[in-house]
């Protein structure tokens, strides 16, 4: 039960409004966005890709927080929007010379009609918690494995795509080392960052936080609840899309397996997990931790000490520190980064 | 988080006797009726499922050959989601790391085969070990988020499952590797064949089941497991130390997926991501069951064995797993409580 | 003018009947107080008029328009809200954006919404606690919440669940004040739940007595309570000690 532990009293009627935090948001997105922008210029090429990669994560888990943190329905099936991204880029672009531009505006749309239908399927039955969870798992795997074995999308073999004789904005294509391939990215990601602090601040993001803490309270206020989770999952598909669309054309290759396994669901969860779920700024810094893990557990791999010498050239030591790192958050920091720092300040 | 206009009054705790604290409403073992109707509408099903297998593949013997590969590795199923389910209705964790405990007690098995112990006789070994692996991580790492919000729990064990995984990956890298049971053959069963390794991995999977349901029923643990998967703060009232429990619960799950990963070594390819298949049939093999129903773990294992076989018949070309989860998915929308109702 | 009409509703769960064959009217601008020992199908009653559960049976009329099995969301748009005995806050929230999401919600427009939560917050003497997350909040606070929360959608209706319990009688005086102010000033039909005795002599124009989901018997305060079968399904229940 709640006792009388008072907060600080404040002043009488008439008061000023507190003010809001989106404003503040917005000019730290500016700011950094202007910061960034030189990066891959200073950088040399192996840390430029790894820049990208941050990047791509963030962008992904922008998309899961949306409808994960400020809409509260746990998905671990984002690995199908993203697959669903990655597949119409490649396959209009591969199969019918489509501009990947177009391609990730189409696999956003289908990305956001198929999280609508699950979300409805899902809300409409009541499936709750691990139900959810367990469900959303299902639907991307059930897409992974029509992938696999549909002639439609070259089966497992998946796309390569076709390397062009010149760099080209509309095709998306540039040399490797190319910064234009982190100036794409930033942008997408920053854009998405805009949507989010739009969509919180917003009619509708406050109705989803709300349903989120009390959805008998918010529909009790006259939110139509499930119009508005049904939203928030079609935007929340749609922008972790753009990372898959995005990703193809960086990598030129996509199969089941990187757009649909569920490793990738598990990367779009980890950056706002680590970082801090339902806040605007968690996936980032999470994103910010994972990206450079790979290259740095590779790089000890490749010159192990001595003592594991027989380790030398072996995989999977980054997912067992992305592993550890998520007990340990979880366990210690429930909030994420983000969350920690923040409450910290606001308690001054 | 989210509730329902029921948690008002329960809340509330007044009026009838919903959610009480009564420590004399703890289920008794043989207070429970058999219901017969569901199981006859689910054999009614399975035999118009097998039927329609027949039409469709217009064999006798590819169907005969289906249902007894389905059954036995249905066994197997089983015996790993009974682990899952145990976990699930005792300690309420979906506990994504319940492969790779089935993993890493194949690896154990390659590693003890290799040392020239029999299959069979590494049961021995992975079955304890997985044991006491279990209560390390329930003592060591979930303990610590009893009580939190579902998301946490299922983090935390997609972490270990992630570091176990990759463990495996990183020690043994990624070439599969098999164990060979000395003197394995086909057994011919009515129409079928079936390698001797299969069906001895079924009657262990189903004697494994058996004793553990027997030490569900009929032992005091089991009944304080009970107790404490129907109501935890009354077991605790009744001086069960839930925490030993959770633990040991925890443990006999992760022990379940020991002995099926020494069982089926002689089946599969041993790979660092062999378990995840098998916990991903086994979470669906749960809903199927009903979350937290054990005997129902183990008829949900069967159907799933041969819903994956006949899959492969209906959907030629496809994954059989494709059709498991679309069992699964079915099951989620039109009866998410499983075929069963729950009752660790 | 009848506002709100409920005619033979009921509902059970698993056999038992929470609700069994409910009828009773409310005319515009009145008081309706509603009684009964725990258990007796207050809460579920008030779910079923609200859309938060379907009934088995009966009707739900509102202005003349029947509502009946139509979603929380619709009937609150219609001009019915209901607060919840447990204080269900939003509760990632301050005071101030719970109330905030309920203008919104009532079709509000964004630029004024905060100014006149703040208004609303002001009303019902909550003030003190505005810009507070409601983690923490004291019972008192949390129970002015829901009357805010509920007031922000400007309902004809308003269906509360017990929003005295729990506060100590000093701070039930002003919650009272409130709600006559309610009727008087905003015409706001109000059919409330309670168990301390004086608010329900003090607001009601009339009462409604539920025992084991049924009506017990209904009609002007003074009368319902000196009704012996009243005071019997009271009885090893002292109705004016409820916590
Ligand atoms: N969701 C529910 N499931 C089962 N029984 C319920 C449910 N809601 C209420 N009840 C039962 O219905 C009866 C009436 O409860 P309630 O409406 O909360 O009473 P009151 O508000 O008058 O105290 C009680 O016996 C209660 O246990
Ligand atoms: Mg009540």
């Amino acid at each position: 039960m709640t006792t009388t532990t008072a907060p600080a009293a404040t002043t009488a009627a008439g008061k000023p409004l507190p003010r809001q935090p989106w404003n503040r948001h917005l000019l730290a997105i500016a700011v950094l966005t202007v910061l960034l922008i030189p990066l891959p210029l200073i950088l040399p090429p192996a840390q430029a890709s790894v820049a990208v990669r941050v990047l791509i994560f963030a962008l992904m888990s922008i998309g899961w927080n949306m409808m994960s943190g400020f809409g509260g329905m746990f998905s671990f099936g984002h690995a199908a929007y993203f697959g669903i991204g990655a597949y119409a880029g490649g396959f209009l672009l591969v199969e019918h010379n489509v501009s990947p531009w177009i391609g990730m505006l189409v696999g956003m749309v289908i990305a956001a009609a198929f999280a609508t239908l699950i979300g409805f399927l899902a809300l409409r039955y009541k499936l709750r918690g691990a139900y959810f969870a367990l469900a959303t798992f299902a639907f991307a795997e059930m897409l992974r494995l029509w992938a696999t074995n549909s002639e439609f999308v070259n089966r497992a073999v998946g796309y390569h795509v076709p390397l062009r004789p010149e760099s080209s904005w509309w095709w998306m294509q540039f040399e490797p080392a190319s910064a234009n391939y982190f100036w794409i990215a930033l942008g997408l990601t920053v854009i998405a960052l805009v949507v989010s602090v739009q969509f919180v601040r917003s009619r509708a993001g406050q109705f989803t936080k709300a349903a989120r803490d009390d959805e008998d309270a918010a529909a009790a206020v006259g939110i139509p609840v499930m119009r508005y989770k049904l939203l928030t999952m079609a935007l929340s598909a749609a922008i972790t899309a753009v990372a898959g669309a995005f990703y193809v054309q960086y990598f030129l290759f996509i199969d089941p397996d990187l757009a649909f396994g569920s490793s990738v669901s598990i990367q779009a969860i980890l950056p706002a997990v680590i970082g801090g779920v339902a806040t605007i700024w968690g996936p980032v810094i999470g994103a910010v931790v994972m990206g450079p893990l790979n290259d740095v557990t590779a790089t000890i791999l490749r010159n192990p000490p001595p003592a594991l010498e027989f380790l030398q050239g072996r995989g999977g030591l980054d997912v067992i520190v992305y592993g550890a790192l998520l007990i340990i958050i979880v366990l210690l920091l429930p909030q994420g980064i983000y969350g920690a720092l923040r409450k910290r300040w606001s308690r001054r | 988080m989210t509730s329902t206009p029921d948690q008002d009054h329960v809340a509330a705790g007044n009026g009838g006797g919903v959610a009480t604290l009564d420590p004399d409403e703890l289920p008794t073992a043989a207070t429970r009726t058999v219901p017969w109707l569901r199981i006859g509408v689910i054999a009614a099903l399975i035999v118009v499922a097998i039927v329609l297998a027949y039409v469709r593949a217009g064999s006798g013997v590819v169907v005969v050959q289906a249902v007894t590969t389905g059954i036995l590795i249905g066994g197997i199923y089983g015996l790993v989601a009974m682990g899952l389910t145990l976990i699930f209705g005792v300690l309420d964790i979906v506990n994504f790391a319940h492969g790779s405990f089935l993993a890493l007690a194949l690896f154990l098995t390659f590693g003890l085969t290799q040392a020239g112990l029999h299959v069979y006789l590494a049961l021995a070994v992975s079955v304890p070990a997985m044991f006491l692996l279990g209560v390390l991580v329930q003592r060591g790492i979930l303990a610590g988020a009893m009580g939190k919000p579902l998301e946490n729990q299922l983090l935390i064990t997609l972490g270990i499952s992630l570091i176990i995984e990759n463990a495996l990956l990183l020690f043994f890298g990624a070439n599969p590797r098999s164990v060979a049971l000395s003197g394995d053959r086909g057994v011919p069963i009515f129409e079928a064949v079936a390698n001797l390794s299969r069906i001895l991995a079924f009657v262990g999977a189903l004697l494994l089941a058996g004793l553990l349901y027997l030490l569900l029923q009929r032992t005091r643990l089991g009944t304080a497991i009970r107790a404490v998967a129907a109501n935890d703060t009354g077991a605790q009232l009744v001086g069960i130390d839930t925490r030993v429990i959770y633990a040991v619960t925890f443990a006999l799950g992760t022990a379940c997926a020991g002995a099926a990963g020494t069982l089926v070594a002689p089946l599969v390819t041993i790979e660092p991501t062999t378990g995840s298949l098998f916990n991903i049939v086994a979470f669906v093999v749960v809903v199927l069951g009903g979350m937290g129903n054990v005997v129902g773990a183990l008829v949900g294992g069967l159907i799933i064995g041969l819903a994956e076989q006949l899959g492969g018949i209906y959907l030629p070309g496809q994954s059989p797993l494709l059709s498991v989860f679309i069992v699964f998915v079915l099951v989620l929308f039109l009866r998410p409580q499983g075929l069963f109702r729950r009752s660790a | 003018m009848t506002l709100l009409r409920v005619e033979n509703l009921a509902k059970s769960f698993k056999g038992l009947r929470a609700v069994d064959d409910v009828s009773f009217e409310v005319t515009e601008g009145s008081i309706l107080g509603v009684i009964g020992p725990n258990g007796a199908g207050k809460t579920t009653m008030f779910n079923l008029v609200a859309g938060a559960l379907r009934p088995d049976t009966g009707r739900v009329h509102l202005g003349g328009k029947e509502i009946t099995g139509h979603a929380p969301h619709r009937i609150t748009a219609a001009g019915m809200t209901r607060t919840f005995q447990l204080m269900r806050p939003f509760y990632s929230m301050t005071v101030l954006e719970n109330v905030t999401v309920a203008v919104l919600a009532g079709g509000a427009a964004k630029r004024t919404a905060r100014e006149t939560a703040a208004e609303v917050i002001a009303r019902v003497g909550l003030d003190k606690w505005r810009d507070a997350p409601t983690e923490g909040l004291p019972t008192a606070a949390l129970k002015r919440l829901e009357l805010a929360r509920a007031l922000a959608s400007k309902p004809r209706v308003l269906l509360l669940d017990e929003v005295l319990a729990g506060l100590v009688p000093a701070e039930r005086t002003p919650v009272m004040e409130l709600l006559e102010r309610l009727r008087t000033e905003d015409g706001v039909t109000l059919v409330f739940v309670e168990h301390i005795m004086a608010a329900v002599m003090r607001l009601s124009d009339s009462v409604l007595v539920l025992d084991l989901g049924r009506v017990l018997t209904s009609g002007a305060p003074e009368e319902v309570t000196r009704d012996p079968r009243v005071i019997e399904a009271y009885l090893g229940e002292d109705p004016h000690a409820k916590a």
